[in-house]
């Protein structure tokens, strides 16, 4: 085997192509990592090895006979356990759906075997995506492959903790407020938020259906792009997902000389002078972003958006509500766990008692009480017209400026059990929330560290179909870090 | 056009009037589900009409069938209904024939908005709304003695889940049993006419929940109503209708009052129950479903659909009242489909009162629909010129359904042929002559008296002719022959 | 219930919970009362923004009319999703008996 780079994806599927290193031989040494590490990181639900292996002998069955293989050919990726695999156990990370296996696939690993990507195993998250820490997870919680007495962050802990370990090179996440951008901060890797309705949601276990996305986690930029070029496209089987012909991300990065001409936007709100909250040492290493960003040739100005203090309100309004509807089909009839009752009423409510964990009980509690009588239009109304406000005020922001900039997080990588208040829990995702609110793509890319010498994440949010100016943006930060 | 007015109803005592609404649910007859590809049929084994999207898998989402939408337009434009902008709502419930748990249907923006529908007998029924949603599984009880609140388990099968329906909700327009039933006719014809469903109550592809309530006569206030459900066909409707109203009245005069329930048919017993509560049934927190877009059928997109509808059962009675049919008749000719053929054969000569009549009386067999206008046509002439009797010509019409063959041949082959005025005089004298008794008492009997020997004198001489002689006209010979 | 944040009584949980379809034990409603409490007090950060003029919205990018043909794809799910139910009994879900009414 010669010298090959498994932790990118891009020499990775090269070295493939090339014929350097077998499809079989990158999948053994995936499964090799995962079965050395993951026993401490606990990243994993399932490892799927042998259907890995088998998809990795079809691929070097295809570059022996001489056939075209995929962009992704031969990389070992993990996925998001709320991501359904047709064959493999897919579960949320609850009790109510443990041993579940879909007779589907989703449309995202779908592409992802068109690609001849080789899926090794499904990542460990909070309960059904609920939570910024990982640690609602049924399963345990994951630890932050840099400090094990840390979170990975969630909601998409294991995908990130996988690929900062070096399990994997690349994974799939989801991010419905942050989960795919924060834990990517937290760990110190990339974490790509594609533009909502931009990759299919089918196949997706539905959190909050109107902010969900399926985002993909690397260790560059140019990685993510890739990975996400690969997923992007209208699916007709999802009713939400966008039309319209976009931009090939990864031919954007590799273009981009400098950010000359483009106009940047630092939101006060959430860089430090405005709301409370950011560690003094993550808007030390935004300040420095933006200093790199503004020599790499872009316009940066600050810019207000005062709206962005309702967003948490909003947030946790209208997700819950979202949620209290979609997990009412867990109920014990058809799939997954059941308890006993006497009938099916009291069967419904012992498994769903049994089966949910505290944090999902008291999201769908929270949604059942926006959406109920006499309450709707104080809650779930009220924070649907925040929402197309917010969307209005981002709509005029991008007519003037190309990017908008701020931290990921307010913070770095918490201890486990640091925040046991479900409050302080949920406005850690102050910062990562008005992207999925307006359904715009956003990205994390590491820059340094902060406090306890933990990774500190910057992001960049684009207009609809902006992910190559972001993807453009993270670039120059990458680099600026790397020199 | 009449709007409806109060009427006393002949259920009740003195007094008492009914407020009747319907909630019709009729299945749109798709290939596919509403959201779901699998396949919309009635009366397969279970659980094989279905697809991960309609047993609401993890994951799965829903996507709008554009011809259950079409089908709905076609329904909203032949109701008169306005048609915009609409938004998909989850209406949330916990309930095992329902695999998602919430129904996906329309709620504060329905598809078609207010309308209305003429009845054959004139009247006009206002309709609040008609809008889509997708219908529920199956749930089978088995339990060991049969009786519904026994033990045992409930069977769930999902291949009716996903179903595209409409419901068509009117206003309380309806004073009774017969005027629902008649709402209810009339609506399927107008469903059927469009193409939009098979409208089959018996396989229970439209189904009817009435909310009932009563008020004194002439006043307008609407009182506590109940629904009905479990309403199988038209007589259970109106013996429901009947028995719910009475009950109310029933309440009323024993002062007390009906609460507002959900109550079931029950149609051996002959009676309505209240239904058990459904789980969480006071709160369905309907909101928009963020699986789904809204929907704005385009003017082009409506106006296309108009441009393909067929007449409508009202139109088509109407053009049958044009030739001088009654409304009652033009109903019950155009419930036949039988009532281009009437138009065709007019069209071509014909008689217009004698082809409604045959229409009407003669033509009951579905082989109708194999009679074309023009044999039809040269029929009524036949008749018309004398050379049938009406008797003749109904024989020979019958035969007409069998074969292919001429009415001219018919009647020849039955020897039917015009009987001259002659011939028929010489008859009539001769049996006047065999019965001299008769004919004296006929001469001098009141009407009545008259009347019956007119039947044997008509009796004696289609006997003598073997039934060739018109009727009409030896009535006329025997008035002559007796006031000479 | 109020508007008055922070409000929410024991009751009040407890009724949503069983619109939930959760069984609470007294301990846990004790619990969940003060937590969805200060949660519910976010909304009030909402009145500081004026939303007059603002239509609730259904999708971030205003996507309407969406459609698929009405054409038949066969799945051929029946076995695995039997496979995969708790129960069943002659290809149908087996529950415990359904108390309530049809739709």
């Amino acid at each position: 085997m010669s010298e090959v780079n498994f932790a990118s994806v891009i020499e990775t599927t090269a070295a493939v192509a090339k014929g350097d290193v077998s499809a079989t031989e990158a999948t053994q040494q995936a499964l090799k990592k995962i079965e050395q590490d993951d026993a401490k990181i606990n990243a994993f639900n399932t490892v799927a090895s042998d259907s890995a292996l088998a998809q990795a002998a079809a691929v070097d069955e295809k570059i022996a006979s001489g056939q075209p293989v995929g962009p992704l050919a031969g990389l070992p990726i993990a996925v998001k356990d709320v991501i359904c695999t047709e064959g493999i156990e897919t579960t949320c990370s609850s009790n109510i759906l443990r041993g579940w296996v879909p007779p589907y696939d989703a449309t995202v690993v779908e592409k992802l075997k068109a690609a001849d990507a080789i899926i090794v195993g499904k990542t460990n998250c909070d309960e059904f995506a609920m939570g910024s820490s990982n640690e609602s997870s049924a399963f345990g919680p994951v630890l932050n492959p840099r400090d094990l007495s840390r979170v990975p962050g969630g909601s998409s802990g294991g995908a990130a903790a996988a690929v900062a370990s070096g399990m994997v090179a690349a994974s799939l996440g989801t991010d419905t407020g942050g989960s795919v951008r924060q834990p990517a901060s937290f760990c110190g890797v990339v974490g790509l938020k594609p533009t909502y309705g931009g990759v299919s949601r089918y196949g997706l276990i539905a959190y909050a259906s109107s902010f969900d996305t399926v985002g993909v986690i690397g260790n560059s930029v140019a990685d993510a792009a890739l990975l996400h070029d690969t997923l992007a496209g209208q699916d007709v089987r999802d009713s939400t997902s966008l039309p319209g012909a976009r931009e090939s991300v990864s031919d954007a990065v590799e273009a981009s000389q400098d950010l000359k001409g483009l106009k940047v936007g630092v939101i006060k709100e959430l860089n430090g002078s405005g709301l409370a909250g950011f560690e003094p040492e993550v808007v030390d290493r935004f300040r420095a972003s933006v200093d790199t960003v503004v020599a790499a040739g872009a316009d940066v100005e600050e810019i207000s958006i005062p709206a962005i203090e309702a967003t948490l309100g909003a947030y946790y309004m209208l997700v819950p509500s979202e949620a209290s509807s979609n997990l009412a089909r867990f109920d014990g009839v058809r799939y997954g766990h059941r308890a006993s009752g006497g009938n099916t009423a009291e069967m419904m409510r012992a498994t769903r008692t049994e089966g949910f964990g505290a944090e999902v009980q008291r999201r769908i509690m929270l949604g059942t009480y926006a959406l109920s009588a006499g309450y709707y239009d104080a809650y779930y109304a009220k924070a649907s017209r925040l929402r197309a406000k917010l969307i209005a005020d981002f709509a005029a922001i991008y007519s003037e400026y190309d990017v908008l900039m701020c931290p990921t997080s307010p913070c770095v990588a918490f201890e486990l059990g640091a925040k046991e208040d479900p409050l302080s829990m949920y406005l850690v995702d102050i910062a990562t929330i008005p992207a999925n609110l307006v359904g715009a793509p956003a990205i994390s890319v590491p820059f340094g560290t902060g406090a306890a010498d933990m990774p500190v994440g910057i992001q960049m949010i684009g207009p609809k179909f902006g992910e190559g100016t972001i993807c453009r943006v993270a670039k120059a930060i990458e680099e600026a870090k790397n020199d | 056009m009449t709007k409806p007015v109060s009427e006393q109803s002949e259920h009740l005592p003195q007094g008492w009037e009914m407020v009747i609404g319907l909630e019709v649910h009729a299945e749109l007859a798709t290939e596919s589900k509403m959201f779901s590809p699998a396949k919309n049929e009635f009366g397969a084994a279970p659980n094989t009409n279905v697809h991960p999207v309609c047993l609401g898998l993890p994951g799965t989402l829903p996507v709008v069938n554009r011809k259950a939408v079409e089908y709905s337009i076609r329904i909203g434009l032949a109701l008169g209904c306005e048609i915009g902008r609409c938004v998909w709502s989850r209406k949330n419930y916990f309930y095992p024939d329902m695999p998602k748990d919430y129904q996906i249907s329309q709620y504060d923006l329905p598809l078609n908005g207010e309308g209305e529908l003429e009845l054959p007998s004139g009247l006009t029924i206002g309709i609040e709304r008609a809008h889509m949603e997708e219908d529920t599984g199956k749930s089978t009880h088995v339990g060991e003695s049969g009786r519904i609140h026994d033990a045992g388990y409930s069977l769930v099968d999902y291949n009716r889940s996903g179903v595209p329906l409409i419901e068509i909700v009117s206003k309380p327009d309806l004073r009774s049993p017969a005027q629902a039933k008649e709402y209810v006719e009339e609506l399927r014809s107008v469903l059927v006419a469009v193409g939009a469903s098979d409208g089959k109550m018996e396989e229970g592809s439209m189904r009817v929940d009435a909310n009932v309530s009563v008020r004194p006569l002439g006043s307008d206030e609407l009182r506590t109503r109940c629904e009905i459900k479990n309403v199988n066909s038209l007589r259970s409707l109106t013996r429901a209708i009947e028995y719910e109203a009475k009950r109310h009245v029933d309440l009323y005069d024993a002062e007390e009052r009906p609460v507002q329930e959900t109550r079931h048919w029950d149609e051996e017993a002959g009676r309505t129950r209240p239904g058990r509560s459904k789980e969480n049934a006071e709160d369905y927190r309907y909101f928009p479903d963020p699986d789904l877009v809204p929907l704005e059928p385009s003017a082009e997109w409506i106006e296309e659909i108009r441009a393909s509808l067929p007449a409508l059962p009202k139109q088509r009675r109407e053009s049958l009242m044009a030739l001088g049919a009654s409304a009652l008749s033009a109903g019950v000719i155009t419930q036949r489909d039988l009532d281009t053929l009437a138009l065709e054969t007019v069209e071509l000569g014909a008689d217009a009162a004698k082809v409604l009549k045959h229409c009407e009386n003669n033509l009951a067999d579905e082989q109708a629909s194999q009679l074309d206008a023009p044999r039809f046509a040269a029929l009524v002439k036949m008749e018309s010129a004398g050379e049938l009797t009406a008797t003749q010509a109904k024989t020979v019409l019958a035969e007409m359904l069998e074969s292919d063959k001429s009415p001219a041949d018919i009647a020849a082959e039955h020897g039917f042929e015009a009987m001259d005025t002659s011939e028929l005089e010489g008859l009539v004298s001769k049996v006047i002559e065999e019965s001299p008794g008769e004919w004296q008492r006929f001469c001098e009997g009141d009407a009545s008296v008259r009347g019956k020997l007119q039947g044997f004198f008509v009796g004696q001489i289609m006997k003598a002719t073997q039934g060739k002689a018109d009727g009409k006209a030896i009535n006329k010979i025997l008035a002559e022959k007796a006031s000479s | 219930m109020s508007d008055n944040n922070n409000s929410l009584t024991t009751e009040d949980v407890r009724k949503v919970a069983d619109l939930a379809m959760l069984n609470l034990t007294d301990e846990q409603v004790e619990q969940y009362t003060p937590q969805l409490g200060s949660i519910l007090s976010l909304v009030a950060e909402m009145d500081s923004v004026d939303i007059e003029g603002y239509e609730p919205t259904h999708h971030p990018h205003g996507l309407v009319n969406v459609y698929r043909d009405d054409v038949i794809e066969a799945a051929d799910v029946t076995e695995s999703v039997m496979a995969s139910a708790p129960d069943t009994e002659n290809n149908q879900y087996k529950v415990p008996p359904a108390l309530g009414e049809e739709q």
